[in-house]
């Protein structure tokens, strides 16, 4: 029995060192931790259950029959968040490069399918050389056996993906579909094609980080959600993120208990509105004054600021919040910012997440370059992922909500539940200014006359009551009580009952 | 008495002014611009009269108009604060002929104070020392021999235009001015174009110490003590103090005196001070002289109060109403120590410069405005006042003056006001403008401070290289990294606490390692103890997820710490530092050896706009040599204009912003090749 348990330990040492103490320095040098350490800080410690521990390949060509590591590169199984469960996957780069092989993929199938089977996310590590190149065919449809989970999977548990080294080729659109992206900074990346295949074919000259880094990712493409500085910040981010999600689509919202009271008043959001409409604030300030604690946790920060989207609790349950930012573009809804919010706005109702909007939104803006991009296409994103979402939405409408960009932004009329405006808030076509001048285009050179007009139409339309007259808007409230109507607008829609018409999916224009 | 008076000031004095008035029993009208429609001291009044747009110009310092909003709303007399009309001696004339009362000096001393000259001649008359000097210019070495023999060493050698440095020579002996005072009148003449050299005492160690004067309109004239405002920073004053450490009854006796003998020179009736620089050097404190006179209330009025327990606003009110002053030269006693600290809308860990903008959290040590009671209302809550003009959520206008509130303290020694204002300026909690409370907290803790010895250039000797922070000690850091183990555990518990758990709970990490500036502290929470590094710390504290000011005991001291959450711990201030806390599980503090120290990007080669403003003008462009020292852009802020030159020279490879463009502090400007 002794020698049994020998050979045990005997074998789970060899799986547990990987690809050797060499390999490990090497990926210590570089900044990162191992497979096993980002487990270890990742999930609650000794919480952790490995699965397929003994795994190997079973390619024989090109002497790889002569090279066997237990594991095969990746390191599989289950643990704990704060408590609740979660299935991971973390790639071991210090085996074969972390690459692909066909029981690499079998073993993150593996755990896929449980997640799937018991409810509970899965987050995947990614730092991979790529493709397994001596299984040639094998390595890719081990990689299509993971899309497909991933698409199954998507909607029904919460998937993040946090590369932390190389992610590229067909690799990439594992994470792709996943819910959210982290990535670290300086040592990940990912692309479909690498700089030197780039150089090659369109003869750009450009590095990995600026091709498929981490700044790259979160700024300009939006592929990643947000960037951190080290493996360690990363984990432990992404430790506080997961306390913010559901297990399934068949959980409720995780519930934690909080000190900050629910009717707690904020004085200071009587002032926030400038005197001049056309000055900026902040309305990272309406949020972290509005939610438990001041804690916000912001996705695609970096990119299309222009909206702000990320979860938060409102008496210890998540909440997901939209947000026009007056701060960068006015508030503009343009092509990124409305493919940003839809995507939020999607998985929130795809988890049963609250949705709460605050606006002060200009319109849409004008221009070839978003014309010719597709605005129409993709401003309607945004629009159909609002009009379909069937979970509470509560909108508060801070300051403007003009023209197109006001039905957008989770209006009444697409089946907002409560829908409240500060007095400061203009609902209107478009601004004064710009009405008047088509009004009254006959008195356009009489600068008087359209003075006058203007501020006619300022006094008329410049004000929450036109809508709150005709019911579009349920209630013109005090800023400083947005949190106790927010609060208490969950609580009575905590039953709320609403089902979208059978269909086998929608077709949001993609 | 009168039945309403109008405030022709803004902000805190104008709020200071108001809570007098309203304990009188007097109504009160504010006078106010756009830019203060909101503030709190339009509220604070019975009335608000609105006056004009922003600038001063076209708003407070308006005397029509202001005189337009006293008559509209029957107020019988104006209170004008500090700054603005209150020593404007036409003002005061126009008032009269309106039939209004100035609540402040006659016309006549506010005209012959105002004038530099004349107000030394007057103070000479008067037997007011002034610092002796040679009335003309010098001719010749041996001229000057006599002078400074008879004026005595160490003596300024200035010549007539000089300044800055420059056509000054300072002489101890009679060798010095031997081989100085030719050269003086060489620098003179080369530099500006004027031989003429003059020979003054030159002061050392000099010290700001003032006299508080009340009269009335009956030939009464008293003094009411001395304060001492030596910490300055560009002369602009940031700490004063009554009484002075360094003046003696005797000194005290002999500047009061003079500076009534002065006041009488003029007829002067309502408050006014007498500003004296005065030599450290001299220990038997002989050494004092007249500077001018201020013929207003100052700022730092209230330490006298509180250690006078006048209540001056009162007095200069029952003065212009024609009141007798209810006092004897002999019934003005000092009782205790006053300090005021001037909080200002100033970042120091940025060389000063002027942060405006919302407040996004304000939230004072003690309630503003308020009082226990303690001497006549002087002394705010537990020894703790705050005069201020702003509230949470109100703005830090770039048309004024910086100063967010005044921090007022009282102890029954110099040493308890002092540590009572490091304890207040702990507490207090400003967000959203960059503010000068850690070097306020600094000053305070300053060995130099704590011993009396102070002159005029404290700052500037104490901190040459800029300010980084106070200096903080072992003892305290290891209490921050106890502090920062309890916090973690804490947060770790509740979030331990979230529902849809696997199984049961699970406990907290009890092992944490704290790093503080690079130094790694081992925490380890017991049932009832915590350990840092082994050693047992003695520590209380109740915190909950998600408080920011929190109060401690450590040690058996009472320490206030402010807290602001980073992704792997929290930034706490405290003691006049932020100190930044890593704090982890310490089994995943050694796998955090492995990260890799990041450097900072380079940002010599960019050029940053170091305040929130207006890009009004870039120098150069794109593909365009520089060399150092050039201007390269102008921001505007606060209303000042602020030239951002280059560090390095080099070739302008992209600019970021345009001109008109609003900037964020450290956007990047533009970048250097």
């Amino acid at each position: 029995m002794s020698a049994n348990i020998a050979e045990m330990e005997r074998r789970r040492e060899a799986a547990r060192i990987g690809g050797g103490e060499k390999r490990i320095e090497a990926q210590h040098a570089k900044g990162k931790l191992t497979a096993r350490e980002r487990l270890d800080v990742l999930l609650d410690f000794g919480s952790f259950e490995e699965l397929d521990t003994y795994v190997e390949h079973d390619c024989t060509d090109f002497g790889m029959d002569e090279q066997r590591i237990p594991g095969d590169g990746v390191v599989t199984g289950s643990g704990t968040i704060n408590g609740r469960l979660v299935f991971v996957f973390s790639q071991d780069f210090t085996v074969f490069g972390g690459s692909l092989s066909k029981r690499h993929a079998e073993k993150i199938c593996k755990v896929m399918d449980m997640a799937m089977k018991v409810g509970a996310p899965v987050i995947g590590l990614n730092d991979s050389g790529g493709a397994r190149i001596q299984e040639g065919v094998a390595s890719l449809g081990g990689y299509a056996e993971v899309f497909q989970r991933n698409v199954l999977a998507s909607g029904v548990v919460p998937q993040i993906s946090l590369i932390m080294g190389p992610c590229a080729g067909g690799a990439v659109y594992s994470p792709a579909m996943t819910d959210f992206i982290f990535m670290v900074k300086d040592s990940s990346y990912m692309f479909v094609t690498g700089p030197d295949v780039v150089k090659t074919v369109t003869n750009e000259v450009v590095t990995q980080e600026e091709l498929g880094g981490a700044v790259t990712h979160t700024t300009k493409t939006s592929v990643a959600d947000v960037a951190f500085e080290n493996d360690i910040e990363t984990l432990l981010a992404t430790r506080n993120f997961f306390d913010f999600l559901p297990l399934s689509n068949r959980e409720e919202v995780p519930e934690r208990p909080t000190s900050d009271k629910w009717d707690r008043a904020e004085p200071s959001l009587d002032t926030l509105i400038p005197d001049n409409a056309n000055q900026p604030y902040d309305m990272h300030e309406v949020i972290r004054k509005v939610l438990d604690e001041g804690d916000f946790f912001e996705v695609q920060p970096a990119h299309a600021a222009n909206i702000i989207c990320g979860f938060g609790r409102i008496e210890g349950r998540t909440v997901g919040v939209v947000a026009n930012q007056p701060m960068v573009l006015a508030g503009v809804l343009d092509i990124a910012s409305s493919k940003k919010a839809a995507r939020f706005v999607r998985f929130c109702d795809a988890f049963e997440i609250p949705i709460l909007t605050f606006v002060d939104v200009p319109g849409f803006l004008p221009g070839t370059a978003q014309e010719h991009n597709g605005i129409i296409k993709h401003g309607a994103k945004l629009l159909f992922a609002y009009a379909e979402a069937t979970v509470p939405k509560i909108t508060v409408i801070t300051r403007k909500a003009y023209g197109g960009a006001y039905d957008v932004m989770a209006s009444k009329h697409l089946r907002g539940d409560l829908n409240y405006a500060w007095p400061t808030a203009e609902i209107a076509v478009m601004g004064a200014k710009g009405a008047v001048e088509i009004i009254f285009r006959q008195d356009r050179d009489d600068p008087e006359k359209i003075a006058e007009k203007t501020k006619e139409y300022e006094d008329r339309f410049a004000n929450p009551f036109v809508a709150a007259q005709r019911g579009y808007i349920d209630e013109v409230i005090y800023p400083h009580s947005t949190r106790r109507r927010i609060a208490l607008g969950l609580r009575k829609l905590r039953g709320k009952q609403l089902e979208n018409p059978w269909k086998k999916h929608d077709n949001i224009p993609l | 008495m009168f039945k309403k008076i109008l405030i022709a000031n803004r902000g805190e004095i104008a709020c200071r002014v108001i809570k007098t008035a309203r304990r009188m029993g007097i109504a009160t009208v504010a006078v106010y611009s756009d830019a203060d429609a909101r503030a709190p001291f339009v509220r604070m009044a019975d009335e608000a009269v609105h006056i004009g747009p922003p600038p001063a110009a076209e708003s407070y310092l308006l005397a029509d108009k202001i005189i337009e909003a006293a008559k509209q709303t029957g107020a019988e007399a104006i209170h004008p604060g500090y700054g603005f009309l209150s020593e404007r001696a036409s003002f005061v004339e126009q008032l009269e002929k309106e039939g209004l009362v100035f609540i402040g000096p006659p016309a006549s001393a506010i005209a012959a104070m105002g004038d530099k000259i004349e107000s030394k001649r007057l103070a000479k008359e008067a037997g007011v020392n002034t610092v002796p000097g040679s009335p003309d210019a010098i001719a010749d070495t041996e001229e000057a021999l006599q002078w400074a023999n008879e004026i005595g060493y160490p003596v300024m050698m200035k010549a007539s235009a000089g300044g800055g440095g420059k056509g000054m020579r300072l002489a101890w002996n009679d060798t010095d001015v031997r081989e100085g005072f030719e050269a003086t009148q060489r620098e003179g003449k080369n530099s500006f174009g004027d031989d003429r050299v003059f020979i003054e005492k030159f002061i050392e160690d000099p010290r700001h110490i003032e006299i508080q004067i009340l009269g009335d309109k009956h030939g009464t004239i008293l003094y009411l003590n001395e304060r001492e405002c030596s910490i300055q920073r560009r002369h602009q004053k940031v700490v004063e103090e009554a009484p002075s450490p360094f003046v003696t009854p005797e000194m005290r006796r002999a500047m009061g005196e003079q500076a009534v003998a002065l006041s009488r020179a003029v007829d002067y009736h309502s408050a006014g001070t007498v500003e004296l620089i005065v030599s450290g050097a001299d220990k038997s404190g002989q050494s004092f002289y007249f500077l001018e006179m201020n013929t207003r209330l100052q700022v730092e009025h209230p330490v006298t109060e509180a250690i006078t327990g006048i209540d001056l606003v009162e007095q200069m009110i029952r003065v212009a109403a024609g009141e007798k002053l209810d006092m004897r030269q002999e019934d003005i006693g000092i009782d205790g120590w006053a300090i005021e600290n001037r909080v200002y809308a100033e970042d120091p860990y940025r060389g000063f410069l002027p942060s405006i903008g919302r407040l996004v959290h304000y939230d004072p040590p003690v309630e503003p405005w308020a009082s226990d009671g303690a001497k006549n209302d002087t002394r705010g809550i537990d020894g703790i006042r705050v005069d201020d003009g702003v509230m949470d959520g109100g703005e830090v206008s770039m048309f004024y003056d910086p100063m967010i509130a005044k921090l007022v303290t009282w102890g029954e020694t110099r040493d308890a006001a002092a540590d009572l204002q490091v304890a207040a300026l702990d507490a207090f909690r400003i967000e959203g403008v960059g503010h000068n409370v850690d070097f306020l907290s600094a000053i305070m803790q300053h060995p130099r401070f704590r011993s009396g010895e102070l002159t005029t250039g404290f700052i500037a000797e104490e901190y040459p290289e800029g300010f980084e922070g106070a200096a903080a000690s072992d003892e305290l850091k290891r209490g921050l990294a106890a502090i920062g183990g309890v916090i973690a555990t804490v947060d770790a518990d509740r979030a331990r606490r979230i529902d849809q758990r696997l199984g049961g709970r699970v406990a907290p990490p009890g092992d944490w390692t704290v790093r503080i500036d690079g130094q790694d502290y081992a925490v380890t929470l017991g049932e009832s103890d915590i350990e840092v590094d082994g050693r047992e710390v003695a520590l209380e504290m109740e915190y909950t997820p998600g408080d920011r000011v929190v109060a401690v005991t450590l040690d058996e001291e009472e320490l206030t710490i402010q807290l602001k959450p980073t992704t792997t711990g929290y930034a706490v201030t405290t003691r006049g530092r932020t100190h930044r806390l890593r704090i982890l599980p310490t089994h995943v503090a050694h796998l955090a050896e492995h990260m890799i120290e990041k450097v900072p990007p380079d940002t010599s080669k960019m050029l940053i706009c170091p305040m929130p403003g207006l890009l009004v003008k870039l120098h150069v462009t794109e593909g365009e040599e520089v060399q150092p020292g050039q201007p390269l852009a102008t921001v505007e802020a606060m209303k000042m204009e602020n030239i951002l030159r280059a560090e390095k020279g080099g070739t302008i490879a992209t600019i970021n912003a345009g001109e008109g463009d609003s900037l964020a502090v450290d956007e990047v400007i533009l970048e250097l090749e």
